[in-house]
């Protein structure tokens, strides 16, 4: 700061203060809601305060008994969420730091087409795309299984260029004294590469497991057996119901439980979510 | 392209490396995009058997088509309305804590989370602040005179995506203007308040000037999220309705081919997705190498 003038820093508080507050409202009238019976929720008046239902409808979204509409229990569609996200971070990782170790510490044919090939995919969300690649998978017969929701969303260009452009600033000299001392490529890559990239990995593990977690386009596709259903896709069923009231009560419970395991990472991890962040989107 | 000085000598394994991405790659990404393209010039009789080849025809009736227009029309409001109200928030919220020393790292924290919310999830939120029997927002509205109805009335249904859609960006926006105004040089603010400048002053014509490659770099980005991840958002909320009043482009692709079944049609319109994605991608890539230094 440049100068310290007492206006401008109480200013300052006043944009952040309602800043946050314009962020948080809705995720507090949501719990505010989670926290309240059904009837109170539809009688009109909305309560802006926390009501004394909390312990009973959280136990009631979580208990396998509140499957409805041919839903399955919260917490099969908890764990098919939670698997998906970690197929994905697991898998995007794997793939995209063996083919960036591939294009830049060899010389091959082809290298440069299968960079650009790699390169087009970062052009292609699922979105644009999704008639044709559903096909490929039906034809594959993966339709409602974890590799279906997981492995067409794997290929990543982003990661890859994250470790590619990582791996042109690690200095020459160590792979030269790899060499001499005998190390092929294999072992520099597990004993040298691997340990310098640990906390790319880690920036992007929070990255990916966000990206992971919220997906919703995919699954709704691929998934017709609501033993695969993820939280995103119940959330949404909960809520399209043909007859009769939506459960709100419920619905904001089960929606405050889905947003809490990537929120909680990225406010606990928050070095490393903006570094993950940052690095992989520039 | 850049490689090592020294590089491994050895002829299999690169290859072998690449397989898994390059499989992948090719089996769920170029594979399928080239369908889509090949569809896009056919077209199927009903029972899915067999396909005659009819040339740009899908793409002449889209571009006349009235609701594809709309769409085509409705996708850039929705876009501009979006980036604009997001970037500005975004730049208001990290210009404050730029200014703060030592509460910043707390007012960060309170303002990221929301990256780390669903599309979804956001889009159910505003749903039921604006639902009209039990919203709160509805029923202030209520009170201010206003019936507000996304079910009937098309424009409260785009403002409402609008305002899911900013929501869900803003933590984005205020990161990447957050670290951009964190790397202006000290020095030239110093310089510009000796010299006289007050703090608007010195904002406009030091650190606006300074931050427009973030800027441009933030909206591309934007318009390619309101234009693609968004479809969590308008799915949960209005389903593209009231009368097609919030059926952006990708909402239309998929329900006129997953929904619809109508393929050729569909197929064109991922195509002439794929070209603004193609162009958008192109755009921000080459702000990333300037960007990039090895």
């Amino acid at each position: 700061m440049v100068e310290n003038r007492p206006f401008l820093t109480f200013l300052t508080h006043l944009v952040l203060v309602a800043g946050v507050v314009l962020v948080a409202f809705p995720v507090y009238v949501a719990f505010i809601a989670s926290t309240h019976t059904r009837e109170m929720l539809v009688g009109g008046m909305i309560p802006l305060l926390p009501g004394g239902h909390f312990i009973e409808n959280y136990t009631q979204v979580l208990s396998a008994s509140s499957a409805a509409n041919g839903l399955p229990s919260y917490m099969l569609m908890a764990l098919n969420s939670l698997g998906m996200a970690l197929i994905i971070t697991f898998g995007k990782i794997v793939i995209s730091i063996l083919s960036a170790f591939a294009i830049v510490y060899f010389r091959f044919r082809f290298r440069l087409l299968a960079f650009w090939i790699i390169f087009i995919t970062l052009m292609l969300p699922v979105e644009v795309r999704i008639i044709p690649t559903y096909k490929v998978v039906a034809d594959l017969g993966m339709l409602n299984s974890y590799p279906g929701l997981t492995v067409p969303l794997i290929a990543s260009a982003t990661a890859t260029f994250l470790f590619r452009q990582f791996f042109m600033t690690v200095p020459d000299e160590l792979m030269e004294a790899a060499r001499v001392d005998g190390s092929g490529p294999l072992k520099f890559f597990r004993d040298i590469l691997l340990p310098l990239s640990r906390t790319n990995i880690a920036a992007l593990c929070v990255i990916l497991f966000i990206y992971g977690w919220i997906q919703y386009l995919w699954p709704l596709l691929v998934t017709t057996d609501p033993g695969y259903y993820t939280l995103m896709m119940g959330l949404k069923r909960m809520v399209a119901v043909q007859d009769g009231e939506v459960q709100w009560h419920l619905v904001m419970a089960g929606a405050i439980l889905a947003m809490l395991p990537p929120v909680l990472v990225v406010i606990l991890m928050q070095r490393l979510f903006i570094r993950g962040l940052t690095e992989t989107e520039k | 392209m850049d490689t090592k000085r020294t590089i491994f000598p050895n002829r299999v394994l690169p290859y072998l490396l690449l397989a898994p991405q390059l499989v992948i790659t090719l089996v769920f990404f170029i594979w399928p995009a080239g369908q889509a393209v090949k569809s896009s010039f056919e077209r199927e009789d009903p029972f899915g058997l067999s396909a005659s080849f009819v040339g740009f025809q899908h793409y002449a009736r889209l571009l006349k088509d009235p609701l594809y227009l709309d769409s085509l029309g409705r996708t850039a409001v929705f876009a501009v309305a979006v980036t604009a109200l997001s970037m500005a928030l975004g730049l208001a919220l990290a210009v404050a804590v730029n200014r703060l020393v030592r509460s910043g790292r707390v007012y960060t924290t309170l303002l990221v989370w929301p990256y780390a919310v669903a599309p979804v999830i956001a889009g159910l939120l505003w749903w039921f602040l604006f639902n009209s029997t039990t919203g709160v927002l509805a029923y202030f509205l209520g009170q201010l005179g206003i019936r507000w109805d996304h079910n009937l009335n098309g424009t409260h249904a785009m403002i409402l995506i609008v305002i899911a859609a900013a929501w869900k960006q803003v933590s984005y926006n205020f990161l990447f203007f957050l670290a951009g105004l964190q790397s202006v040089p000290h020095s030239l603010i110093e310089a510009a308040a000796i010299d006289g400048s007050g703090p608007v002053k010195r904002f406009f014509t030091i650190v606006l000037p300074l931050l427009s490659p973030t800027t441009f770099f933030l909206f591309i980005v934007n318009v390619n999220y309101t234009m693609f991840d968004t479809f969590a958002i308008v799915d949960a909320t209005t389903a593209g309705g009231p009368a097609q009043a919030t059926t952006i482009l990708v909402y239309k692709v998929y329900n006129d081919g997953y929904l619809g079944l109508n393929l050729g049609s569909s197929s064109a319109q991922s195509v002439l997705l794929m070209l603004i994605v193609v162009v958008l991608t192109v755009i921000q890539f080459r702000y990333v190498e300037r960007r990039v230094q090895y």
